[in-house]
C-alpha cells in the first residue's frame, strides 16, 4: 500500500506533531508514504478569491500524483475537500480542465482526474481496516471518553466528498472506539469548528467555536480528536487564547487521530509530539491500560 | 602612476560604500517591528549585542556557521548539486585568483619566495582559476537563461553580475594570449632581463625558440627553424628566461587564444592591443570593486554577514532595535538566487494570477528598493500588499533561503506595515489571515481590526446604498439588466424553502441576521434568480460564510450555496481591489 503523502503548508509549519505522529502509525500498519518535493498548497485559502487559482493549485499537486502513479493521501481535510471539489468542477468543465492544463504543461505536468484522492481516516478504515487496527493496538485506551469532531469539509458536500453518511457518519468514531476509547454523544458533533473564519472575523468563529465545547463537555467528553490541522489548531491554540480570556468553562484539549492511535499502539509521547500541542494533553497517557 | 590613482580611487569608492551600505542598516526601516527607534539607539542596541555574543560561548556557532554555510554552502547543495557546483566554482576561483593573481604581490609574493606570476605553480594556477571560474558562469548562464529554472527572474542586477565576472575573466585570457603572442613585449623583456642584444646571433637564437615553442609571433623570424639555432636560443633561454618563465603551453586558456589569434597576433601588437586589453583587464577589475556595495556582488560580503548573523541570533527574543536592524541587512543579505521562489508554496497562484510579488524571490527586490526610498507607483504598492498577503505561511522559503534569512517573521512584520496604510487588501478576507489570527490581538504592530474593516467596506461596494434605499428596486429588464440565461448556475433551482438558511451556524449565531448579514442565504439565491448579482456580492453573509457546506448538503433542489457564494467572494475580491491578473507573468525590471 503506498501513497503520495500531501501535508499541505499548516502542517508543516504549526501543527508537526500531525505530520510525526502520522508517520510514525501509518509507518507501523504497513501503508508506504512517498514525498513528493514539488508539492504546493492545495488552493483552499485562495478560493475566496480566485477559482482559477484554486484548481490549478489543486490540479499541479494532483498531477505531480499522477505523475508518480500514486493516488494521494491527504492529513488535512480542508485539502482532501478542495482536492475532491477541484476534481468535481474540472470534471464537469472539460474547457477549463484544458485551460488548466495548459499551464500546467509549462512545468511539464498534466492532469488526467484519474488519481484517488483520499484522506487517512478513509484509509485506516478501507484500506488498513478495523481488524488490523485493533490488533495492532497494544495499550488500548480505558474509560475515555472522547467528543469525536468530523469537521466539515470531508463529510460535506457528501455526494462530492463521498468520505462518510453526512447525518450519521461512523468511520471517525469507529476508529477512535478501535483505541479502546468511548465516542460520546454530543448534539454539535457534526458542526464546523469555526477555523475558517479566525483571522478575518474571531468573535464569530469563536461563538461557534464555544458551541462546539459547550456540547463536548454536556456530552461528558475528557478530550476532542481532530484529524485535520484546521480544525486542531481552532480546538488547541485559539482554544488556549479564548481560555485565558475566560471565555468558557473548563478546557477540552484536542489530540490528533494519529497521536491517539500512536499511543494505542504503544508508541511514546515523545515520537507522536504530545508535547506540541499548545493546551496540556499529557494526562490521557493516565487513561491507557 | 594611473594605475596607482585607479586603484586607489576605486578602494575608496569601495570602502566608502560599503560604509554607506552599513550604515543604512541602522536608518532604513523595513516592517512594523521597531519602526519609530532611531538609528542611532539601532547601532548602539547592535553593538551591544555584538558585545553580549563575543562574550557569549556562541563563538563556536559561529564557526560552524562560517564551515558548513559559508565554507561548504550546504543549503545550496541540499536544493540543487547544480548551483552547488556553480557556485563553488565561481567562489573559489575568483577567491584564489583574488589571492594569488591579483593580490600576487601582497599575498603569494610573501608566502612563497619564489613567485613569480609567469613561473609554475602560479602560471598554471592563474589560468586554471580563471578557467574554473568560466566554467562556474557558463553554468550560471545556462540554468539563467538556456534551462530557465522556474520562477527565477533575471534583473539588472544578475545580469551585471556575470557580465562583470565574464569580461574580467575572459579579457585576463586575451591578455595573456596577447602577451605570448606580443613581439613588443618580447623585446622588452629580453631588454630587461637578458644579456643579449639585438642584432645577436642569440637573440636571433632565442626568438627562433619562442617562435617553434612558446606561441611567439615574429615579424623577424619564422618556421622552419635551424636545429642549431634552437638550441643556442634555448641555452639562452635557460640563463636568463626559464628562471621565470613556465612554457606558455602551461596556460591552457592564454596560449588557446595565442594559437587563434596568431595569423593576426602581429597587427594587434602594433595597435597596442596588448596594452590596451590589460588596461580593459584593470580597469574591469577596479570598476568591479568600486561597484561592490551597490551591486549584486555586494553579496560576498553581505551573505556571509546575514549567514552569521541568522547563526547567533534568537528571533524569539531579539529586541524590536535590533529585529530592525537585523531585517534590513536581510534585504542586502538576499542575492536573487530564488531558491525560495522556486519552492514557495503559492507558486501555483502565482502562475494563475501574474503577481511577481507573490513569489518571496521578488518581494524581496522590491522590499529592499521600497526601503532605500524609491518611490513605488500606487499599484505597485497594491500588488505587493496582495503578494506579501497570498503567503500561505508555510515557512519553506525560509527552510531553504541560503543566505539563512529569517523570512517567514520578516513577511509577518512586512504585511503589519503594508496592512497599517489606508488601502484595503481584499486577500485579508481569507484563510490566508489564518497566521494573523492565530497570533492575535496582541500581537500586531498596529490595532488588529482595521485591516478587515477595511476589505470588509471595500468588498460591500454599494451594497449599503442598494438595501437602504427607500425606492423599490428596479427590475425592469434591459439598460444593463439580462434575464440569467438558463445555465447561469444552480441558484436558478432555488423555491425559496429557506432550508439553507435554517440549518446555517452563521444565521444561528447571531440576533439579529439579517442586520448583521446584509443578506441571508436564502435571499441571496432570490437575489440572483432577479439578476441582482452585483447586490448580492456586496452582503456580508458571504465574508460570514464558514463553508461548512450544511446548506449545500441539505438544499432539496441541489443548488451549490456555498459553491455560489464562493463565486460572490471572487466577484467582490476583485470589487476590492483584488490585484488582477493582466496575462503571463511579467520579468522584474
Amino acid at each position: 500500500m503506498k501513497y503520495a503523502l500531501f501535508l499541505g503548508c499548516n502542517i508543516p509549519a504549526r501543527v508537526v506533531q500531525y505530520e510525526k505522529s502520522a508517520r510514525a502509525v501509518l509507518g507501523l500498519l504497513g501503508v508506504d508514504l512517498l514525498d513528493i518535493k514539488e508539492f504546493a498548497c492545495c488552493g483552499y485559502p485562495v478560493r475566496n478569491l480566485d477559482r482559477t487559482a484554486f484548481l490549478l493549485s489543486a490540479a499541479h499537486n494532483m498531477a505531480l500524483a499522477e505523475q508518480a502513479g500514486l493516488d494521494l493521501l491527504v492529513l488535512c481535510k480542508c485539502g482532501f475537500g478542495t482536492f475532491k471539489e477541484a476534481q468535481h468542477q474540472l470534471f464537469q468543465e472539460p474547457e477549463m480542465k484544458e485551460k488548466i492544463n495548459g499551464k500546467l504543461a509549462a512545468e511539464g505536468l498534466r492532469y488526467s482526474g484519474e488519481v484517488k484522492v483520499k484522506h487517512m481516516l478513509s484509509v485506516l478504515y478501507h484500506d488498513v481496516g478495523l481488524e488490523k487496527i485493533k490488533e495492532s493496538v497494544t495499550k488500548g485506551f480505558k474509560a475515555l471518553p472522547i467528543a469525536v469532531h468530523y469537521g466539515c469539509h470531508a463529510l460535506r458536500p457528501s455526494a462530492i466528498t463521498q468520505f462518510d453518511d453526512p447525518v450519521a457518519p461512523v468511520i471517525f468514531d469507529q476508529l477512535v472506539e478501535a483505541t479502546g476509547a468511548d465516542s460520546v454523544e454530543w448534539s454539535a458533533r457534526l458542526d464546523c469548528c469555526g477555523a475558517p473564519l479566525t483571522g478575518i472575523n474571531d468573535s464569530l468563529s469563536r461563538k461557534l467555536t464555544a458551541r462546539k465545547l459547550m456540547s463536548a463537555r454536556e456530552g461528558g467528553a475528557r478530550f476532542l480528536c481532530t484529524s485535520c490541522p484546521f480544525c486542531h489548531v481552532q480546538f488547541d491554540t485559539v482554544q488556549e487564547h479564548m481560555e485565558s480570556k475566560n471565555d468558557g468553562g473548563r478546557p477540552i484539549p484536542a489530540i490528533l487521530y494519529s497521536q491517539l492511535l500512536g499511543l494505542a499502539m504503544g508508541l511514546p509521547g515523545e515520537g507522536l509530539g504530545l508535547a506540541e500541542n499548545q493546551l496540556d494533553i499529557s494526562e490521557i497517557t493516565s487513561y491507557l491500560s | 602612476m594611473a594605475f596607482t590613482v585607479s586603484l586607489y580611487v576605486a578602494v575608496f569608492v569601495f570602502l566608502a560604500g560599503l560604509v554607506y551600505r552599513i550604515s543604512r542598516w541602522f536608518t532604513r526601516k523595513v516592517g512594523a517591528t521597531g519602526r519609530d527607534i532611531p538609528p542611532w539607539a539601532r547601532f548602539r542596541e547592535a553593538l551591544s549585542e555584538i558585545g553580549r555574543v563575543i562574550a557569549s560561548r556562541k563563538i563556536f556557532v559561529l564557526i560552524n556557521a562560517f564551515v558548513l554555510e559559508i565554507l561548504f554552502q550546504r543549503k545550496i547543495l541540499k536544493e540543487s548539486p547544480l548551483r552547488w557546483v556553480m557556485h563553488l566554482l565561481i567562489y573559489y576561483g575568483f577567491i584564489l585568483l583574488l589571492l594569488m593573481h591579483a593580490l600576487g604581490g601582497l599575498v603569494s609574493a610573501n608566502l612563497f619566495t619564489d613567485y613569480f606570476s609567469t613561473a609554475n605553480p602560479f602560471f598554471f594556477l592563474r589560468d586554471f582559476f580563471g578557467l574554473v571560474v568560466t566554467a562556474g558562469l557558463a553554468i550560471a548562464v545556462y540554468r539563467r537563461f538556456i534551462l530557465k529554472v522556474p520562477r527565477m527572474h533575471s534583473n539588472q542586477r544578475d545580469v551585471y553580475g556575470i557580465v562583470i565576472l565574464a569580461v574580467i575573466m575572459l579579457s585576463g585570457f586575451f591578455l595573456t594570449g596577447l602577451k605570448i603572442t606580443s613581439h613588443s613585449v618580447f623585446n622588452r623583456m629580453v631588454q630587461d632581463f637578458s644579456i643579449v642584444s639585438e642584432g645577436e646571433e642569440e637573440y636571433e637564437a632565442l626568438e627562433s625558440l619562442w617562435v617553434k615553442e612558446f606561441g611567439l609571433v615574429s615579424p623577424n623570424v619564422e618556421p622552419p627553424f635551424d636545429e642549431a639555432l634552437i638550441e643556442i636560443g634555448r641555452e639562452v633561454h635557460d640563463m636568463d628566461c626559464a628562471f621565470c618563465h613556465a612554457p606558455a603551453q602551461w596556460s591552457p586558456g592564454g596560449f588557446a587564444v595565442a594559437k587563434s589569434i596568431s595569423s593576426f597576433a602581429g597587427a594587434l601588437d602594433r595597435a597596442g592591443v596588448t596594452g590596451f586589453m590589460w588596461w580593459v583587464h584593470v580597469l574591469a577589475c577596479l570598476v568591479g570593486l568600486a561597484y561592490v556595495p551597490f551591486s549584486k556582488m555586494s553579496h560576498i560580503i553581505f551573505t556571509p554577514v546575514g549567514i552569521l548573523v541568522s547563526a547567533v541570533t534568537d528571533r524569539s527574543s531579539a529586541s524590536a532595535a535590533n529585529t530592525a536592524t537585523i531585517q534590513a541587512l536581510e534585504l542586502d543579505a538576499c542575492m536573487h538566487c530564488s531558491t525560495c521562489s522556486l519552492r514557495c508554496s503559492a507558486a501555483t497562484v502565482y502562475e494563475a494570477r501574474g503577481n511577481d510579488y507573490i513569489l518571496p524571490g521578488e518581494k524581496m527586490q522590491i522590499l529592499r528598493d521600497v526601503a532605500d526610498g524609491r518611490p513605488i507607483g500606487e499599484k505597485e504598492m497594491a500588488a505587493l500588499a496582495e503578494g506579501v498577503y497570498l503567503c500561505t505561511n508555510c515557512d519553506r522559503c525560509t527552510v531553504v533561503c541560503p543566505a539563512g534569512i529569517y523570512l517567514k517573521d520578516l513577511w509577518v512584520d512586512v504585511r503589519d506595515e503594508l496592512l497599517h496604510r489606508p488601502v484595503p487588501v481584499a486577500a485579508v478576507l481569507s484563510p490566508y489571515s489564518l497566521l494573523r489570527g492565530l497570533r492575535g490581538e496582541g500581537r500586531t504592530a498596529y490595532d488588529y481590526l482595521p485591516p478587515i474593516e477595511r476589505a470588509w467596506t471595500a468588498a460591500a461596494g454599494g451594497f449599503d446604498a442598494a438595501i437602504d434605499s427607500d425606492e423599490p428596486l428596479d427590475l425592469t429588464l434591459g439598460e444593463g439588466r439580462e434575464r440569467p440565461p438558463e445555465d447561469a448556475g444552480s441558484f436558478a433551482y432555488c423555491f425559496g424553502c429557506r432550508t439553507c438558511t435554517t440549518v446555517c451556524p452563521v444565521v444561528a449565531a447571531y440576533d439579529d441576521p439579517g442586520d448583521v448579514l446584509g443578506l441571508l442565504p436564502h435571499q441571496i439565491m432570490c437575489a440572483m434568480g432577479l439578476g441582482l448579482t452585483e447586490v448580492a456580492s456586496g452582503a456580508r453573509m458571504i465574508w460570514d460564510c464558514v463553508t461548512c457546506y450544511q446548506c449545500q448538503e441539505h438544499c432539496p433542489q441541489k443548488v451549490c450555496v456555498t459553491d455560489v457564494l464562493y463565486d460572490l467572494k471572487n466577484m467582490a475580491a476583485e470589487r476590492a481591489g483584488a490585484v488582477s491578473s493582466g496575462g503571463p507573468p511579467a520579468e522584474a525590471a
